[in-house]
């Protein structure tokens, strides 16, 4: 079976963002970017796959400016077999993101696809869910464990209190949460297969889908930043101060 | 203005978290109709009825809503949307999973976890980690949004009379079936709603040490949470991880023992009203947020703690 992938370039975790000057934004000059941490796992999940045999094609894509060529490579070294870039300069927002995914599927037809569950920069929580959605598929989101089981796949989800097992009808979309899996790092020799890799380049046209965002961006602000406090003595002092001057206990 | 709130729950009691959404609903202004959805659900439309604010509750009982299937609840949601201007669910597990897939049925653009309402099209939310505040406007005709239910004092429990109507939609998408679930028990508050939480982290080295933070929850009516370095390493169940990518909390008191305060954590917990961090390095930077520091091994203050609780 194919396994199709997005893969998203961000900000990369250890970086503490600031916010522009002018309040347009986040200031992304020289910041250090790398692949979503859930898409690195969504990437492991599927190499997983593969090397179990379940798996005989992985297709990785990635959306946004040239530079997301880097994150497909890296991708591409962890084991994928192909990458599509789709390049555009422009704001790409979850629901745009999801229409160009479903046009990649219905071109691909895979039989899962898999995505982090959320990006650490918008923090959206979506995409999945939306290609999900308008290819019709079932969706396992923030998953923990997945199993293929012939023509389904049993999902074991993070959720609210707990877990829960799902069962899908492939295809389905499955969507990654921390715990799925630990992703590996790329070996040298691996980075240098990739560079040899198929990566082809299309743009939103080539696949005719209206990218213009509905959502407008108003401002960025710094959060109201918090204080230190004080330093406590002692655990009796901690005590007294939340008694008597916090007031909370 | 018209607003439907899709109900939190768990078939049994309503979650708190709705009366959040209520209120941020009552932000935007106009009506709101309230549905819940889910299996043998009637004490919860009670409970959604009585809730301060509510129009009319829409009550969709049977087993096909019954786990809550983001596949089945969205064409449900999607069938009732027709004349509502806004659709409202709580920033949780389930709302995460059937929003997005109601704004895409839709086609309209989904807005997460907004933590105010600027106006009716004019939404703020934290991204980054909560690092940046962002102020976003919608152009969509209807706007499906998830809430951050720390963000919107939740309205009164009591005092409303909403109509209760009983739909019979029935939406199988016949996408996916539930299979099993292993729910953690708890006689202690809930996480996300508790006004006292005491949270874990590597540095209580295992499972069996954070009996050490139970004892002082209960002396203190609190709920133990734990950074996601603790949950990793398996010392305690994911659902309890607080960050941003597990649990918003904002309580009264948020108490950190062993916690670093990577910005993913401090993304969780940062709106708490009063910090307090127990670390034995004072270069944590989780001291930067404490309102009370104490640089201390645990393993001597937490003892110590629940001494004083007890002298109390
Ligand atoms: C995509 C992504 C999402 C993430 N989401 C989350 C999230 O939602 N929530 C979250 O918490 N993290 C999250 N993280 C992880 C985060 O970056 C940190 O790794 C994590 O929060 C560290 O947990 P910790 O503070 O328990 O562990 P550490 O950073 O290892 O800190 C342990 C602390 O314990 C102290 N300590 C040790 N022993 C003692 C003792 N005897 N007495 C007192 N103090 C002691 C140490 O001084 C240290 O400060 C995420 C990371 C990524 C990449
Ligand atoms: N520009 C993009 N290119 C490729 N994949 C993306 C892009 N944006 C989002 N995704 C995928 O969707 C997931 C969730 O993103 P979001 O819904 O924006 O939080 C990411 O982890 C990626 O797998």
């Amino acid at each position: 079976m194919k396994v199709l992938v997005a893969v998203k370039r961000v900000v990369d975790y250890n970086v503490k963002v600031r916010v522009k000057p002018d309040n347009s934004g986040i200031d992304l000059a020289n910041v250090k970017m790398a692949m979503n941490p859930f898409c690195e796992i969504a990437v492991e999940e599927a190499v997983r796959l593969k090397e179990k045999g379940v798996v005989s094609e992985i297709v990785v894509v990635s959306i946004g400016p040239k530079a997301c060529q880097e994150q497909v490579r890296t991708a591409l070294a962890l084991g994928a077999d192909r990458g599509i870039h789709i390049e555009t300069d422009a704001e790409i927002q979850s629901l745009q993101v999801a229409k160009l995914l479903k046009a990649v599927a219905d071109k691909e037809q895979p039989n899962l696809v898999i995505l982090g569950k959320q990006a650490i920069d918008s923090d959206n929580n979506q995409t999945g869910q939306m290609l999900a959605a308008l290819a019709g598929m079932s969706q396992g989101t923030f998953a923990s464990e997945v199993v293929i089981d012939g023509d389904k796949v049993n999902v074991t989800r993070e959720v609210d209190g707990g877990m829960m097992t799902v069962s899908l009808t492939l295809p389905a979309v499955v969507t990654t949460d921390l715990r799925l899996n630990e992703p590996r790092y790329a070996s040298l020799p691996n980075i240098m297969k990739a560079k040899k890799k198929p990566l082809e380049s299309i743009s939103p046209a080539d696949l005719g889908v209206d990218v213009a965002p509905r959502l407008t961006t108003v401002k960025v602000e710094a959060p109201a930043s918090r204080q230190a406090g004080i330093k406590v003595a002692d655990v009796a002092e901690l005590v007294n101060k939340l008694k008597n001057e916090a007031k909370v206990i | 203005m018209s607003i439907l709130v899709i109900a939190e729950h768990d078939n049994s009691s309503l979650k708190q978290a709705t009366l959040s959404v209520i209120a941020a609903a009552k932000a935007i202004g106009g009506n709101i109709d309230v549905l819940v959805a889910g299996e043998n659900v009637g004490a919860v439309a009670e409970a959604a009825a009585k809730a301060d604010g509510v129009n009319k509750v829409m009550v969709a009982n049977n087993a096909v809503y019954g786990h809550f299937l983001g596949e089945n609840l969205s064409q449900l949601i999607v069938e009732l949307a027709e004349g509502y201007t806004h659709i409202l669910a709580a920033a949780g597990s389930t709302g995460k999973d059937t929003m997005p897939r109601v704004a895409a049925l839709l086609d309209v653009a989904q807005i997460s976890d907004i933590i105010r309402v600027e106006a009716p099209d004019t939404f703020v939310r934290p991204i980054y980690a909560g690092n940046a505040i962002a102020t976003i406007k919608s152009s969509d005709s209807v706007k499906v949004i998830t809430v951050r239910p720390t963000g919107f004092d939740p309205v009164a429990a009591e005092g409303g009379s909403a109509s209760v109507e009983q739909l019979d939609v029935v939406k199988d998408a016949g996408l996916s079936t539930f299979v099993s679930e292993q729910k953690a028990k708890s006689d202690r508050p809930d996480l996300a709603s508790a006004g006292i939480v005491i949270s874990g982290g590597r540095g209580m080295q295992n499972g069996e040490n954070f009996k050490m933070l139970e004892q002082i929850a209960d002396l203190m009516g609190a709920a133990v949470g734990a950074s996601r370095a603790a949950v990793d390493a398996g010392f305690v169940p994911n659902d309890m991880q607080v960050g941003q990518t597990g649990k918003i909390v904002a309580p009264q008191l948020y108490i950190a023992v062993g916690i670093s305060g990577a910005i993913q954590h401090l993304a969780g917990m940062s709106d708490s009203k009063v910090i307090v961090a127990i670390n034995k390095d004072e270069e944590a930077p989780i001291f930067q947020v404490a309102d009370y520091g104490l640089v201390a091994d645990l393993f001597e203050a937490i003892p110590q703690l629940e001494e004083e609780l007890k002298k109390a």
